[in-house]
């Protein structure tokens, strides 16, 4: 009875995936799902705990008012950024060869977008407050705008995520959901030019949030207008990571499945558009650091060094961020030589990603440690299990997520035939 | 004429007893909590002990109570609250936090070099019967929403209240005090209107002895101390120059006084 139900079962699944695909069997996928399903259990919980409790089950206090979520949260949201950013070569700039690796951008971003979401809603003090934002909008904060951008955005994101998800084989011989789907791809293109439009504000504003804090002289930059110089610093950072990102997922996917999922070319392109957008990053973030040194953080009576005595936040991790996670994977990633073999390029790739969540890290958790009052003391602070686990449930969402629509849907729209497997490269 | 309420804190008279602590704490409802640490508690005021960092004979130490230092430029709590929390009130000069409006995101706290900001990490409680001490012009506040020194605003109510109800458009300023003021022993809390030149307060905020603390940041804040002690008003800044001896942080060291 029991092997009738199995092998009834995965006749069922089998007719949910895409004719002509191979994919594992329905018990090794399941047996993959599983520990993290685990983890997103014990993330629901912990979130449960600090909603129904209140943020007293986290480590964060009155002086470290941030944490580990805000941090994660900037560094994904810069790591989704190959969604829009895809999505802007691909549909505006015409970049068609790009086209391979649309939809699994788009997933990837909806993971992104729709996890730091979910953790920003367990962040605040009163969730239930949230649409106060957008009643009581104060125009000058930058939150307001990340508010609006991100919500906008995140529904850009669902409405290019449904045409994909319609696709699916079973959803298909629904006509309605057919013409819906047809439909919807028509404006994908309109999408992604709005998108484009969100993601550039949203990213910016993010970094703005540090940028504008007058009275944290380790984080606020002087501007232009009424940005400071992190607004445009996170906008380049994110679409510089976004394509290593990008890479770095499609490459493990390929590892897991054992499959070329998309032309070998195509990681040389994503590379050299990061590593070209990196090494403009590098070179903006280097001077604006020396401005901020030199200028910016000794006009409030600030002295450059004093940020870099507290150890371990020395003077490294500014030279790790500028050159060993900046300046060396931008050379690995354009470099013919380095970026013509895998290895190399997906190392860079995962250095630049390293380097773009340092900066995020250093910005929210640093700034905070660092003393502003001169009888301050440097400030320490070691998250919660709460915290972590909740995090990791975003983490554990995002693998079940994009493994569900690897498995049933037409991620990787390569035409028939040219997939071919890893073994024997 | 729309006032500017600020105070003038003589250091050299603080003995650091923590009676405007406790006063502040009472008028504003400020829950009990024991499961609180020094860095979750409620302190809309909060005295600090700080020394000058020497041994022995040339040690010399000093109380600094620290609150909102309701900032008149540029305020940052004011600018980054995304829901219109904060806000300066035009008539005072006060920098006012509506928790039924906050959305305990935060980003006030993080914006505010002097950390007198607080958040609600807990319901508030009392012990059994305290709540019947509460004083009922004030509204406790719920978890989940930052809260800061008002200047006792529920005072300033009243006071207006009390006015009103003589046929004044003005209240007399001898009414309006705020509780820190009033509790403290040797009187060294002036509070009054900067705007006012006449007035007390704004003659000792002018005095060479008096300094604000990171007043080169730009927010203009409206809380001012004085001393005679060099070392204590070499604390205005970060540092004041150039040079090795530019960390006082790390050279003065600094802890909170219990109570």
């Amino acid at each position: 009875m029991a092997s009738a139900i199995l092998t009834d079962s995965r006749l069922t699944d089998r007719k949910w995936i895409a004719r002509g695909e191979e994919r594992t069997s329905l018990s090794r996928f399941l047996l993959w799902l599983s520990p993290w399903a685990v983890v997103l259990a014990v993330g629901i919980y912990a979130a449960g705990l600090c909603l129904y409790y209140g943020l007293n089950e986290t480590n964060m206090d009155n002086r470290f008012a941030f944490g580990l979520w805000i941090f994660l949260d900037l560094g994904i949201i810069a790591l989704g950024a190959g969604a829009f950013f895809t999505g802007f070569l691909v549909y505006i700039l015409k970049r068609a060869e790009l086209r391979p690796i649309l939809n699994t951008a788009v997933v990837v971003g909806f993971i992104c977008y729709s996890g730091a979401v979910a953790i920003l809603m367990i962040d605040v003090g009163q969730p239930l407050r949230a649409w106060f934002t957008f009643w009581h909008p104060n125009t000058h904060s930058m939150l307001t705008e990340v508010t609006f951008c991100i919500s906008c955005y995140l529904l850009v994101l669902s409405l290019e995520y449904i045409p994909i998800l319609l696709r699916n084989r079973q959803l298909r011989k629904l006509p309605s959901f057919l013409v819906f789907e047809h439909q919807l791809h028509k404006l994908v293109p309109v999408l992604a030019g709005v998108g484009t439009l969100l993601s550039f504000f949203h990213q910016g504003s993010l970094g703005g949030l540090y940028g504008v804090l007058r009275g944290r002289p380790f984080a606020f930059r002087a501007g232009i207008f009424i940005w400071p110089s992190t607004f445009f610093l996170f906008i380049l950072s994110a679409i510089a990571s976004g394509p290593s990102f990008l890479m770095l997922v499609t490459a493990t996917v390929e590892k897991v499945t054992g499959r070329r999922l998309v032309p070998p070319d195509l990681f040389r392109r994503l590379g050299f558009i990061s590593g070209v957008l990196l090494a403009i990053y590098v070179a903006a973030k280097s001077i604006d650091t020396l401005i901020w040194l030199n200028i910016t953080s000794p006009s409030v009576g600030f002295a450059p060094w004093q940020y870099y005595i507290h150890k371990p936040f020395g003077t490294p991790i500014l030279f790790a961020e500028i050159v060993l996670l900046g300046l060396v994977p931008a050379f690995l990633l354009t470099y013919r030589k380095s970026a013509a073999r895998r290895g190399w390029l997906l190392s860079a790739a995962a250095l630049a990603c390293a380097g773009i969540l340092l900066n995020r890290f250093v910005l929210t958790v640093q700034t905070l440690a660092v003393p502003t009052l001169p009888f301050d003391e440097f400030l320490q602070y070691t998250p919660s299990w709460q915290e972590v686990a909740s995090f990791g449930g975003v983490i554990a969402y995002g693998v079940i997520v994009y493994s569900l629509s690897y498995r049933y849907l037409p991620l990787f729209a390569a035409p028939k035939g040219e997939h071919t497997h890893v073994s024997g490269d | 004429m729309s006032a500017r309420y600020g105070m003038v804190i003589d250091l050299d008279r603080c003995t650091g007893c923590g009676s405007c602590m406790m006063a502040c704490a009472a008028e504003n409802n400020v829950p009990s909590l024991p499961q609180a640490t020094a860095r979750t508690g409620l302190t809309p005021l909060l005295v600090r002990k700080v020394s000058n960092g020497m041994d022995g004979v040339a040690r010399r130490e000093t109380f600094i109570p620290i609150m909102c230092m309701h900032c008149e430029h540029d305020t940052p709590c004011v600018k980054v609250c995304p829901q219109q929390a904060v806000e300066v009130d035009k008539a005072t000069g006060i920098v006012m936090q509506m928790p039924q409006r906050c959305l305990g995101c935060r980003y006030c706290m993080t914006a505010c070099p002097y950390h007198a900001r607080y958040f609600n990490w807990w319901d508030p409680s009392w012990p059994a019967g305290m709540e019947k001490s509460l004083n009922p012009g004030v509204a406790s506040r719920m978890r989940g929403v930052v809260e800061k020194c008002n200047m006792c605003h529920a005072r300033l109510h009243s006071v207006k209240e009390k006015a009103a109800a003589a046929g004044k458009r003005e209240i007399d300023p001898a009414d309006y005090i705020p509780a820190c003021v009033e509790s403290c022993p040797t009187g060294a809390i002036r509070f009054g209107n900067l705007a006012d030149k006449n007035d007390p307060a704004a003659q000792d905020a002018h005095s060479p002895d008096a300094f604000r603390l990171l007043a080169r940041i730009g927010t203009e804040p409206k809380v001012y101390y004085k001393s005679k002690e060099a070392w204590v008003r070499g604390l205005a800044e970060s540092h004041s120059g150039p040079g090795p001896e530019i960390n006082r942080a790390e050279v003065m060291g600094s802890e909170v006084q219990d109570g």
